[in-house]
């Protein structure tokens, strides 16, 4: 069953196939990923979550032994487009052919965070500087705003020139996070970015998420349950690289889902 | 308690003698550095002085100092650094950011591992024939450079490889996630913080550069170049020179009557450069290893 | 903020990117052009050029390449020369080099590690030149004086150089072979009582074989291809030390190397004199020596890894 959404979707993924040399990651996966919310997308590790944001962000294509088959839009715009399995090296030839103009409209927040070894404030202007952002005064105001977006200038304000990589996990997943919203994104991918920071630090950011939500689409994967159930509207459940069922969150864990696969993950039996 | 039985007091001390006899073989590979050294030093010592390297070599070398010698390896170590140095690096980022998977690039890496195995006195003739006859640059500073550029590409090659390799995957992927382009990560994050590393590898390129004697032999360096009075930068890159290694060679097997120590203060004088711009190496690559910014 | 590339941002990526795949493959470019230009210079007497005789050339002990009446071009005096001095060098330092780096890998502390490990750079930095010259002046005296032959640059002089020029290569090499060995192993083996000995020679040297191997091959092909050292520490004369009067191998006979013989007698060559051609000919098979060797060594490392 696919639920509706009040919005027209922002992405749209048909028929989506990754595989890794002879292993399959994700088989024939399809949704609609609906605009300006937070949309979660949950299941056990090695389910192919994150190579569906990979393929999101179209850094599949540094991956040598990918191929990718099936298409994803966003906008309505072909972002992949390939009725048979092509290697992923050569997917610009079959969907969007700027691909490092397009990862611009596209935030990534990878599991484990990276902190750059640079300072904070080039760690956040990295991004806007290779995109041809010269002016200092302009760097300043986007370094600004994205570190206070992403909760972390109170902090680190008087210490924009230390190294990113010295400041401690929690610090250094919300400075991944300013740096993932520098480039000023449609789209907000976090890939289980609890994974290696404490409660505390991790509501903060929830409560990051939820302001965001309004200006962007976000992606929220996450291998915590909970978390997809405090912030998404809707969840979509993935077990071995398919969709097993996509709901609004309550449904998926009201413990009434149609698939038993579903119900048995959120209430704690696999995963 | 137990009593240590025959067999347990047989084991420890085979265990013993083990430790004597394979410290014994290492101590076979420390004490000839020891000794060379010690040896080269205590022989040049009459004549060993700053004076030594600064004067030009009179009396048709058997008098006299190294300068000509010394500034001509100057020389030839430089421009073989600027022209290995960039295409070494580029190569190693080839190698290691962009190249596939396949069998070209299998064949590339053979071709790397088995430049660093040609014999120098090959070296000598690829470089007699492309360079000094095939391309017109007759004898010069600039065919010897070149010649002992492809000689130590290979070194700059795999020491840049290693240290990209130190570079962790996630910070490139950081830079993808963020739209740069393959060359803007490399140039962004990848090459600033292989630097030292990279720095290192051709250090220990120059050491090699410096030594050699069989590449530089017929495509550049001569036995003998008069350098006139007060002209101590006398070389341009067409010019053919004198170099320290070769100038070794020479006054120790060509030049009948030099006085003894004259051939052995040259060998201190090449040997101490090239054990200093070493140890110069190994001290960077120590420091790099504390300082890591990650 | 502008999303997509400019022009010129992708001009600009092609170009570099272009570039660096250009000094990659150049690396095959050089491989190629190395054995095509010694070639070229030794070429014409392969087709004929002079009544030349590449078997002669081969298996004639006779070397008179300036002899006005009759020069003859037989390296079979200079192959042995090299084999020789090769062999015995490979000999003295594969046992010195296992044993050391058995030491460093098996028997020491990380900072005395570190320390050794240092000493094998610096040892490694040494100019053949050097080399040539301690054997020239140093060894020669010991030899001299400990075997009371008349003259000291031998094959042995050379062997011995040659041997502490190896033994770098051969020890840190040996050496990462040994470590790729898991430590399961060496638990195991002292967990059935086994004494370093047997460790050693029932677990780590078979574990470690292809590296070992791979280490030796390599120190053949430097100790093949090494000029300067054996140039002047071997005595420079064309004779073959191998006879029927025991003790077969004559260690203490001067002998010449292919490598020397090029390294002594081209710059007294006229170019495109049939000597100088000769000499790109002993060029083309060394050439073709080592790059066997590394091409066996390269593929035994292989081997491992795929192990």
């Amino acid at each position: 069953m696919v639920a509706t959404s009040q919005n027209p979707s922002k992405i749209r993924i048909e028929n989506l196939g990754v595989s890794y040399g002879p292993d399959p990651a994700l088989r024939s996966l399809s949704m609609d990923i609906p605009r300006n919310e937070v949309f979660g997308i949950i299941g056990p590790a090695q389910s192919g979550k994150t190579t569906l944001l990979k393929t999101l962000n179209r850094t599949i294509d540094l991956v040598p032994e990918a191929s990718v088959k099936g298409s994803v839009y966003i906008d309505d715009e072909a972002v992949v487009d390939a009725p048979e399995p092509v290697p992923a090296k050569s997917l610009t030839r079959h969907g969007l052919r700027d691909v490092c103009g397009y990862r611009r409209r596209i935030g990534m927040v990878a599991p484990l965070p990276v902190g750059l070894p640079m300072t904070i404030y080039d760690n956040v202007a990295f991004a806007p500087r290779q995109a041809g952002v010269k002016e200092r005064g302009q760097l300043d105001e986007i370094v600004e705003r994205c570190l206070t977006q992403a909760a972390l200038w109170d902090e680190v304000k008087d210490r924009l020139t230390t190294l990113g990589t010295k400041l401690s996990g929690g610090q250094q997943q919300r400075l991944t996070i300013a740096r993932a919203l520098s480039h000023e994104p449609e789209v907000l991918c976090l890939d289980e970015f609890s994974i290696a920071i404490d409660p505390v630090t991790t509501m903060r950011i929830e409560d990051v998420l939820r302001e965001l939500q309004s200006e962007m689409t976000i992606i929220l994967v996450t291998n915590l349950v909970q978390q997809a159930r405090r912030l998404a509207r809707q969840t979509a459940f993935i077990l071995n690289g398919e969709l097993v069922e996509l709901d609004d969150t309550e449904a998926i864990f009201s413990g009434e889902a149609n698939d038993p696969r579903t119900n048995e993950f959120v209430s704690g039996i696999f995963g | 308690m137990f009593q240590e039985t025959q067999h347990v007091k047989r084991k420890k001390r085979a265990e013993r003698t083990a430790q004597g006899v394979f410290l014994g073989m290492t101590l076979c590979m420390v004490l000839p550095l020891i000794a060379v050294v010690g040896f080269l030093i205590y022989k040049a010592s009459p004549v060993l002085s700053i004076d030594f390297i600064m004067d030009a070599p009179e009396r048709g070398m058997r008098a006299g100092g190294i300068w000509p010698a010394f500034w001509g390896t100057v020389c030839l170590v430089f421009f073989s650094v600027i022209i290995a140095a960039p295409v070494g690096v580029l190569a190693a980022v080839y190698l290691h950011e962009y190249a596939p998977e396949n069998w070209f690039t299998r064949m590339v890496n053979l071709a790397v591992f088995n430049l660093a195995g040609v014999p120098s006195i090959v070296h000598a003739l690829f470089g007699l024939g492309a360079f000094v006859l095939f391309a017109g640059l007759g004898k010069s500073i600039l065919a010897a450079s070149l010649t002992l550029a492809i000689m130590t590409f290979p070194v700059i090659i795999e020491s840049t490889k290693e240290s990209l390799a130190a570079v962790p995957r996630s910070f490139r992927e950081a830079c993808w996630n963020v739209g740069a382009t393959r060359w803007q990560t490399i140039r962004g994050v990848v090459l600033p913080n292989s630097t030292s590393g990279i720095l290192t590898g051709i250090i220990l390129e120059v050491c090699r550069a410096a030594g050699e004697t069989a590449p530089i032999m017929f495509t550049g360096a001569v036995f003998f170049k008069a350098v006139q009075g007060g002209d101590v930068f006398a070389y341009g890159p067409m010019d053919q020179c004198m170099a320290l290694s070769m100038h070794l060679h020479t006054i120790s097997t060509q030049v009948p009557g030099v006085p003894e120590a004259i051939p052995f203060a040259t060998a201190v004088v090449l040997l101490g450069t090239v054990l200093v711009v070493n140890a110069t190496a190994i001290v960077l690559r120590v420091i790099i290893r504390t300082r890591k910014k990650w | 903020m502008r999303k997509s590339l400019t022009t010129r941002q992708i001009v600009a990526e092609w170009i570099i990117e272009n570039l660096i795949r250009l000094c990659g493959i150049s690396a095959i470019l050089f491989v190629f052009g190395i054995f095509f230009f010694v070639f070229r210079e030794g070429a014409p007497l392969l087709f004929g050029e002079g009544g030349f005789d590449l078997i002669k050339f081969l298996t004639s002990p006779e070397w008179y390449p300036s002899s006005n009446s009759n020069p003859r071009y037989g390296i079979l005096a200079l192959i042995l020369g090299t084999a020789s001095v090769s062999c015995l060098a490979v000999l003295i330092s594969v046992p010195f080099g296992l044993g050391a780096a058995i030491f460093i890998s098996e028997f020491c502390g990380p900072k005395l590690k570190e320390g050794l490990k240092i000493v094998i750079e610096l040892l490694a930095a040494i100019p053949s030149v050097v080399w040539g010259f301690i054997g020239l002046t140093l060894m020669k005296g010991i030899i001299e004086s400990v075997f009371g032959v008349p003259f000291g640059l031998t094959v042995l002089n050379g062997a011995i150089i040659l041997a502490l020029m190896c033994l770098p290569i051969i020890v840190s090499i040996s050496e990462d072979a040994l470590r790729a060995v898991p430590d399961s192993y060496r638990e195991a083996a002292q967990g059935l009582g086994a004494t370093r000995w047997q460790l050693i020679y029932r677990v780590l040297l078979p574990a470690a074989k292809n590296g070992l191997l791979a280490a030796v091959l390599l120190g053949v092909g430097r100790a093949v291809g090494e000029t300067m050292a054996v140039l002047m520490a071997t005595g420079h004369a064309v004779n073959i030390p191998i006879d029927g009067t025991p003790p077969y191998f004559h260690a203490l006979d001067s002998v010449r190397t292919l490598t020397a013989t090029i390294a002594a007698e081209l710059g007294e060559t006229a170019q495109g004199s049939p000597h100088y051609r000769v000499l790109f000919l002993i060029g083309i098979f060394l050439f073709c020596i080592t790059f066997t060797i590394n091409l066996v060594a390269d593929l035994v490392v292989r081997g491992i890894r795929k192990e």
